[in-house]
């Protein structure tokens, strides 16, 4: 299988003609269109190596990620950075390759922060190996980082090695009725504090968080901050990680990564805040120059999400030294440009 | 040698203290951490400025001139070891604290910062900078990010990488790049990830935003003595497999105990062979929890004593044990080389089998002291300088034990990086494609290859004549000859 591919890949680059990688085709959506012939990575699947005392997992790229939680599970693991599944059947590879995290990310790391190392084919069908399955290795420059988030721009990933973590013990969620302005800071100054903080939320007036831990450092902390207890805590951080709830049923979906002190965006419409003020999730059909301004002001970035892609495209573009590199490394590692061309930026 | 014209030319763009270039003034910059490796630099630029340092590549790329950036000079590997014919640039006077955000939780600090400072600062918002290398009092926080440093506390809160938002660095060209963010990602590739460990080759660091987190409500520790490695090694992976992920969790040999208990009496036990040290930190009620199943683990696992620090100078004294442990070897040796690699944790006992074999073979003792939790192993060649042929044994001896990492699947730096020390390992581990790819990535920041010439990566004409050759399914060719 991993032959085929990467002859498909040679063939690809001796004959100049693109490629669209796909694994589960959960998140189609997300990037700007890219064009050339489907290369499904499918049949990579299964789990390689599995070391729970070791912290490691290992598995090839098309392994389903609902297979890789279910295993974790049964090991009272998981996946600290609560990769979105959008409802679909989302893999390892597309995880890694599009390096989307959910609501644990701010208080746990995101998919980069797990990544220990990548076997990837490159835009040549040549077969590499980075990184390696310890936690600690800082020999050579850390290219299995540099895929995550790369949308598959730099190679088509075959395996990945990820450091997992134990599953905590008690989880409970709480909700209090705040003001916008009000809950930001409060997500922040708790975050500031030694609580077991794992997720935050804020919409519609509703502050959500979650507690994970130790059942009793859990209980003294709900016992301190107050709130309400929801009854099915778990059910609504799945409907906020794969936006399953209507709020993200509209279009455009704007999202827009700030600086978590970041205070209210007056934008007009109703946002859906997360990761302790960090991301603003906002569906409304604003000009993008504009968000991406505001944005820009607050620290950080506006990515179209979902909906029709603007002309500057899904993300925002680059500083002009940092589009040069990129372009660099593009060329390194895909010398003809055929793989996922477009998908991160229209120019490579 | 650099020429008079591009020297008074370097000398124009800073004040006059800040270049050296007599003889006297040059010495203290001849070495990193690893001593054994010297080069007196030809020059010696320490700009006070990001202005300056801008100034400094630009004027070096226009006359083709090398750079060596170097902080506190702490590192383990040589990688600030000046080059011929190049300036070695010292970001030490760039060491202003710019901000800190105690609500957003974040510091904006320049690259000659100490990394213990920033905790310093952050400590009256109950704050602080989570990755604590050994040297942490002494090493700046722009070499952390050079080699990617972890420390005693990185299995539960990362490395340097895990730990930092965002870089103001500039090209050799004289390029501003500002990577990574405020907010928790950027568009685009992770070069924040890219240049965290990528050792001066790519850019050179002038700010640095790092993540502040509240400081735990209590840590507490527990010493566990075992009658061997691999019990105490196994008894390792089932305190994780319980659950917890401990803040530290360190493994000492019987030389190393015996050598920190006679430097410091920290009270160790001296009749085990193996000795484990488990943290466990958060807020009280985890605390009480985790200490409660570690206690229980260990005494399942085989411990033949367990102790839990009852204070915290009791805590503080178990810890200096551990802390002072190289220090104390070197009293027990005119010289020591402190190894680096990391494995994975089940090979623990197999690869310190073959270290003794190897200890006996080459006639110099080992101390072991092992960062458990994550696998990276910090073996202590004990040897003496004044022996003709000791050094080189020893040499030979410590790339041995590299190879050994990379053959039972681990790596040959943890955390103190390649540098010069083990640029010849590097063509063990990685093979051909990899290290053609890393040069290439090299080249995309500095098509010149200018910033810290000859470390880090291998030309691959290197490595064929060296003769080092990547592990081939675990068998290196003649494994009977020793390689250097």
């Amino acid at each position: 299988m991993l032959q085929e591919i990467s002859e498909r890949v040679r063939a690809a680059y001796a004959s100049d003609s693109p490629l669209i990688i796909q694994g589960g085709g959960s998140k189609t959506f997300y990037g700007n269109a890219d064009e050339g012939e489907v290369l499904s990575t499918r049949a990579l699947t299964g789990v390689v190596d599995y070391q729970p005392k070791e912290l490691v997992l290992t598995a090839r790229a098309s392994t389903p990620l609902a297979d890789i939680e279910a295993l974790l599970a049964a090991h009272s693991q998981m996946l600290a950075f609560e990769p979105p599944c959008f409802g679909g059947p989302a893999t390892l590879g597309g995880c890694i390759a599009a390096g989307l995290s959910g609501p644990r990310r701010p208080y746990a790391g995101a998919a980069r922060d797990f990544v220990l190392g990548v076997r990837m084919i490159d835009g040549s069908g040549q077969a590499l190996r980075f990184g390696g399955q310890v936690i600690k290795n800082v020999a050579g420059y850390d290219v299995s980082r540099l895929m995550v988030g790369a949308l598959g721009t730099l190679g088509l990933l075959t395996e990945v090695s990820l450091k997992v973590l134990p599953k905590p013990a008690e989880e409970i969620s709480l909700q209090f009725e705040l003001d916008e302005a009000t809950a930001i800071r409060r997500m922040n100054e708790w975050a500031g504090q030694p609580l077991p903080l794992s997720a935050t939320s804020w919409h519609a007036g509703l502050l959500t968080l979650r507690l994970s831990g130790a059942a009793s450092a859990v209980h003294a902390a709900q016992a301190r901050l107050g709130g309400d207890a929801l009854k099915d805590g778990s059910a609504f951080w799945q409907r906020l990680r794969d936006q399953t709830a209507p709020f993200f049923d509209k279009r455009p979906l704007w999202r827009l990564a700030v600086r978590p002190t970041t205070p209210p965006l007056n934008l007009g419409y109703a946002q859906w805040i997360e990761w302790g003020g960090a991301v603003r999730w906002l569906a409304a059909e604003l000009q993008p120059a504009v968000l991406r301004t505001t944005v820009k002001g607050a620290g950080g970035h506006a990515t179209l999400f979902r909906g029709d892609t603007p002309a500057d495209g899904a993300f925002t573009p680059l500083a002009p030294a940092l589009a040069v590199l990129h372009r660099n490394l593009k060329q390194r590692f895909d010398p003809r440009g055929i793989l996922n061309r477009g998908r991160l930026y229209p120019e490579f | 040698m650099l020429s008079p014209a591009f020297l008074s030319k370097l000398r124009s763009l800073l004040p006059a203290h800040c270049v050296l270039n007599e003889r006297e003034d040059l010495l203290p910059f001849e070495s990193d951490g690893l001593a054994v490796y010297r080069n007196t630099p030809d020059v010696v630029a320490l700009p006070e400025d990001e202005a300056q340092v801008a100034a400094i590549l630009k004027l070096c790329h226009a006359h083709r001139v090398a750079v060596v950036a170097r902080g506190a000079g702490t590192g383990l590997s040589g990688g600030a070891l000046p080059v011929d014919g190049a300036v070695l640039l010292v970001l030490s006077k760039l060491n202003r604290i710019k901000a800190i955000d105690p609500l957003a939780r974040t510091a904006v600090v320049e690259p000659g910062v100490r990394n213990l400072a920033i905790s310093e600062a952050a400590a009256v918002h109950n704050l602080y900078y989570a990755p604590d290398p050994s040297s942490q009092i002494a090493c700046s926080i722009g070499g952390n990010v050079a080699e990617n440093s972890g420390g005693v506390h990185c299995l539960k809160y990362g490395l340097t990488v895990h730990n930092i938002l965002k870089l103001r660095a500039w090209t050799i060209a004289g390029q501003l790049l500002e990577i990574g963010g405020e907010s928790l990602d950027s568009p685009g590739y992770d070069l924040l990830a890219l240049l965290t460990g990528s050792e001066g080759m790519l850019a050179v660091i002038t700010e640095v935003t790092v993540k502040l987190l509240p400081r735990p409500e209590r840590a507490q520790v527990v010493l566990a003595a075992f009658d061997d490695v691999a019990t105490a090694g196994a008894a390792v992976g089932n305190i994780i497999a319980a659950g917890v992920i401990p803040a530290g969790l360190e493994m000492m040999d019987r030389l190393a105990i015996q050598a920190a208990e006679a430097f410091v009496h920290a009270g160790y036990p001296l009749d085990c062979a193996a000795l484990l040290l488990c943290e466990v930190d958060g807020v009280n009620e985890e605390v009480s929890d985790d200490l409660y199943i570690v206690r229980e683990v260990l005494e399942a696992s085989g411990a033949t004593e367990i102790r839990t620090a009852e204070s915290e100078q009791e805590r503080l004294k178990f810890w200096a044990g551990r802390k002072a442990a190289f220090p104390a070897v070197g009293r027990l040796s005119p010289d020591y080389y402190c190894m680096d690699g990391t494995i994975p944790r089940t090979q623990l006992p197999h690869v310190l089998a073959r270290i003794s074999e190897m200890s006996a073979e080459y006639g110099l003792a080992v101390a072991n002291v092992f960062h458990a939790g994550d696998g990276n192993l910090h073996p202590l060649i004990l040897f003496d300088a004044n022996q003709p042929g000791e050094l080189e044994k020893a040499e030979a001896f410590g790339s041995r034990i590299l190879e050994l990492c990379v053959e039972v699947g681990g790596t040959i730096t943890g955390e103190h990086g390649v540098g010069l020390e083990k640029i010849k390992q590097m063509c063990v581990q990685f093979a051909i494609p990899e290290l053609t790819r890393f040069n290439e990535v090299k080249t995309a920041f500095d098509p010149d290859t200018l910033l810290n010439p000859g470390k880090a990566v291998p030309e691959l004409h290197r490595c064929a004549e060296w003769g080092a050759m990547r592990v081939h399914d675990g068998q290196l060719p003649h494994p009977e000859l020793p390689r250097f």
